[in-house]
């Protein structure tokens, strides 16, 4: 593995909208004034949902500018946490599980409907650029494995024909509901409630 | 204060050093990679690890600060093997090319895996690679070869005041990087080239030159600016190879500036080493007897008013003593001066002229006042003084003169003379700040001096004085020289009103230009001599050129604009025919047949303290005679100071002739054109 991947074509301006600069002012009265450079990741955060789930070089300089710190400092911070995207991801960030619970119950598949559904490749964009695909480790949803997260919204209890779903679902921007995908609420024992009665 | 007991020694050290620092006093060597004196302590790289008395894990001594009654042992299995365990984590992803490498014999690493190291390795998984980063036309990348000390962070952040360099990514993927890899926008930038503990970051321009054990070292005095930094010379042959910093805690401490460091390749090109004579408006290389000849034929009758001597930015004090010497001597004529431009300088007392508060006291300063200079530039080293006086206390920073950025944050106050008049009639913003401060600092640069400069001068003293910041405990006037030969010129009196203007009209017969650069003569009815060590304008119209030695060719005294004498030792020879300044002079009076009688250095040393005794206290402080410091009467005038530009990388004759500078200069004029937005 190497370091964050960078996009290399590069908007050159980016400016935080209306709604956005009111909420930094918000999260700026979390801190006090001298200390507001540890308003740096919520702010990140803030780019990364307005600029389609990616953060380009000419936010980390707003942010830098924002706050007052050098923009290598932002540029650490965003290249330091795997959550913060540095390269487009599409509209439709999927981050398929594939650690132990969820590769016993089937990841394997979910994998291969990305690779026909969105890119062949992990990482890249689909041909309409609307979506691209990870494996991630463990989300810790392990009841309801296998599963997959869509930029905020966790899909569970995955199988091929409701995954398949999801993802034609990206296509048409008309996503089910997120959530158990089998109609599981409280992700109770499948067939019967076994712990009590024992 | 704490006592601490190191292998059995009981050291007492100050509350709030570190237990590394304990065991330094207790005569213990303890390795380290990222812990350095003059930075923050950052704990990263965990070679200092010692065993301390009651904790069950060994502790990294940088990092922990010391306590009565501790225990440390620096000797025991446990710190053994915990420092072959870190020594062998570090070496994981470190290179094995020590024979390509130019750190190869001055290497941290290197040194301490043979110290503390075990002699193999047990990792069989591939090493890493990383891509080079570009760092501008100094720093030299070899990425791989990193262990993350980040000492070149904290350099960038904490001392050259650009925050540019930074970690990205993380764990295994961690590299060093300038943001978006850019050119390090910082005049001190090549001193993390020293700071590297390994061959990741090397010097560009002396890449694969020399082996360190290959060459010579000779203490040595910088002549770049008038700081007077002290170096260290490298020499293979008659070659410079590099200038490194030598640690001097009352002046450079252990950085230098990339000119300092890097303008020495100018001093291999453009040199001139053979005489010339001007026959039918051209140059022809001749030999020294003719030379000569032809000064003496073309001089004659010509004494008093009509010679001058005009004296150049570099030129040592033996050989500016002896210049005088000889106009007195042999040309009857006292009329020689040092400045290449008008400036104020009034010599009646030491306090006028010197910078009086100290380049180490400067840290104590808690208001700072610019007038007319930009230390940035004009002296880089003396600005991280400042800086650090900023950093340490948020000293208050007040420019009078527009200077752009500093590295620390300052306000500009207009450039408007009445902006200094205010303080003394006890209004604006500097006199509010003035009233509190306990140790202000005036600064008063060239471009301060050069208009007005009486005004300035003596309304500042008046500032001073009034509020009692004159005296033996601080004294906060401060003149800021440009040129490592001026204090020393001003020492020996080679003051003459007027004489850029007389220079260029008709009076004006024979010019003898003394390593003289930046001053704009006329060629027309004058002959013109040269005596320098580059070929530049001066010596182009010049009707003879002597070829003279620089600064790394000769012995010779330089006083820094703190007045501090410094002697600089002679690490390499001149090239060709050329000869030491001072013995050219020697030889010309001869043949003017009034023979000045000095056929040694050290005869020449003798006579000049005799008659400047001053000279004689070599690295001291000169004595504060504050008390004996008079004062005028100004009338205020009106207009604006200007500072001056100051081509920084081009500002002397070795520098414009170095090749690295103009790299530097190109890459810096790159860097503000696109700015980090590309």
């Amino acid at each position: 593995m190497s370091g964050k991947h960078v996009a290399k074509d590069q908007p050159t301006a980016f400016e935080f909208n209306e709604v956005n600069l009111k909420r930094i002012q918000e999260i700026l009265k979390k801190y006090p004034p001298e200390r507001k450079k540890s308003a740096v990741m919520p702010l990140l955060d803030l780019a990364q949902r307005q600029h389609d789930n990616w953060i380009p070089n000419a936010a980390i300089k707003k942010i830098g500018e924002i706050l007052e710190v050098p923009y290598i400092k932002v540029y650490e911070v965003a290249t330091f946490y795997t959550m913060y995207n540095l390269a487009p991801v599409g509209k439709y960030f999927v981050q398929v599980c594939t650690t132990s619970p969820c590769m016993i119950r089937g990841s394997g598949k979910i994998v291969n409907l990305c690779k026909k559904h969105i890119s062949e490749k992990e990482g890249k964009l689909s041909d309409d650029q609307k979506a691209s695909w990870i494996e991630v480790e463990c989300l810790g949803a392990c009841v309801s494995a296998p599963m997959m997260q869509i930029n905020d919204d966790f899909y569970e209890d995955l199988t091929e024909e409701t995954a398949t779903k999801i993802f034609e679902g990206i296509k048409s921007d008309k996503l089910p509901k997120h959530g158990s995908q089998k109609g599981r609420v409280g992700f109770e024992p499948n067939k019967r409630l076994t712990l009590v009665k024992n | 204060m704490p006592k601490v007991k190191v292998d059995g020694i009981e050291v007492e050290v100050p509350q709030g050093a570190t237990v590394l620092q304990a065991c330094e006093v207790a005569g213990k060597e303890i390795p380290r990679f990222c812990y350095h004196e003059r930075l923050s302590i950052a704990g990263n790289c965990r070679m200092c690890l010692v065993e301390m008395e009651k904790s069950p894990k060994p502790v990294a001594s940088c990092a922990m600060p010391v306590a009565d009654g501790q225990v440390i042992y620096t000797n025991t299995e446990m710190v053994k093997k915990a420092r072959q365990g870190v020594m062998e984590f570090l070496l994981i992803n470190h290179p094995l090319d020590c024979p390509i490498c130019d750190q190869g014999g001055e290497c941290d690493l290197q040194d301490q895996s043979m110290k503390y190291g075990v002699d193999k390795s047990r990792y069989e998984l591939n090493k890493r690679s990383v891509k080079e980063k570009y760092m501008g036309p100094l720093i030299k990348t070899v990425m791989t070869r990193c262990i993350h000390c980040t000492r070149c962070i904290r350099f960038a952040e904490e001392i050259a005041g650009v925050p540019e360099i930074g970690a990205i990514n993380r764990g295994e993927n961690m590299e060093i990087t300038t943001y978006l890899e850019k050119t390090l926008d910082s005049e001190l930038s090549a001193n993390v080239i020293d700071l590297c503990p390994v061959g990741a970051l090397t010097s560009k321009p002396y890449a694969f030159e020399a082996r360190p054990w290959e060459l010579t070292k000779t203490e040595s005095i910088d002549v770049m600016d008038a700081v007077g930094s002290n170096i260290r010379v490298d020499t293979k042959g008659w070659e410079v190879k590099r200038i490194l910093p030598r640690i001097n805690d009352e002046i450079n401490e252990e950085w230098i500036s990339d000119k300092s460091r890097y303008a020495c390749d100018g001093l291999l090109k453009n040199r001139l080493d053979t005489p010339f004579i001007k026959v039918n408006g051209k140059l022809q290389a001749c030999s020294w007897v003719d030379a000569f000849k032809f000064i003496s034929d073309n001089t004659k009758g010509f004494t008093g008013d009509k010679v001058f001597g005009a004296v150049g930015d570099l030129v040592d004090v033996e050989t500016m003593y002896m210049f005088k010497k000889f106009f007195k001597d042999v040309l009857s004529s006292d009329n020689i001066d040092f400045r290449s431009k008008n400036y104020f300088i009034d010599p009646s007392h030491k306090a006028n002229y010197l910078f009086n508060t100290s380049i180490a006291r400067l840290e104590e300063a808690d208001l700072v006042v610019l007038v007319g200079t930009n230390p940035r530039l004009e002296a880089t080293i003396l600005n991280t003084r400042i800086r650090k006086a900023y950093l340490a206390r948020k000293t208050k920073v007040y420019s009078i003169g527009d200077v752009g950025d500093l590295t620390y944050p300052h306000e500009n106050v207009g450039s408007s003379f009445s902006a200094i008049g205010d303080i003394l009639a006890k209004n604006g913003k500097i006199y509010n700040s003035l009233k509190s401060a306990k140790k202000p600092v005036f600064i008063i640069g060239e471009s301060g001096l050069s208009a007005n400069g009486e005004y300035v001068l003596e309304t500042i003293k008046k500032i001073l004085k009034d509020n009692n910041f004159l005296n033996n405990d601080w004294n906060g006037l401060n003149i800021l020289h440009q040129n490592a030969s001026s204090v020393g010129a001003i020492y020996l009196n080679l003051l003459k009103s007027n004489f850029l203007d007389k220079l260029n009209d008709d009076t004006s017969k024979v010019v003898y230009l003394l390593g003289a650069d930046e001053i704009k003569v006329k060629p027309v009815n004058k002959f013109i001599i040269y005596q320098g060590t580059h070929g530049g304008i001066n010596s182009k119209i010049a009707d003879v050129i002597l070829p003279g030695a620089a600064y790394t060719e000769k012995q010779g005294l330089y006083v820094n604009t703190e007045g501090r004498v410094q002697d600089a030792n002679k690490a390499s020879f001149p090239p060709g025919d050329a000869k030491e300044d001072w013995k050219i002079l020697r030889a010309l009076s001869d043949v003017f047949k009034k023979t000045i009688d000095i056929n040694s250095h050290l005869i020449l040393r003798e006579n000049l303290f005799k008659e400047y005794p001053i000279f004689k206290e070599v690295d001291e402080l000169p004595k504060s005679e504050i008390d004996s410091l008079t004062f005028k009467n100004v009338t205020p005038v009106n207009g604006n100071i200007k500072i001056a530009d100051f081509d920084f990388y081009f500002s002397n004759i070795i520098a414009a002739s170095s090749k690295t500078m103009d790299e530097c200069k190109k890459a810096k004029q790159i860097l503000q054109k696109t700015g980090t937005d590309n």
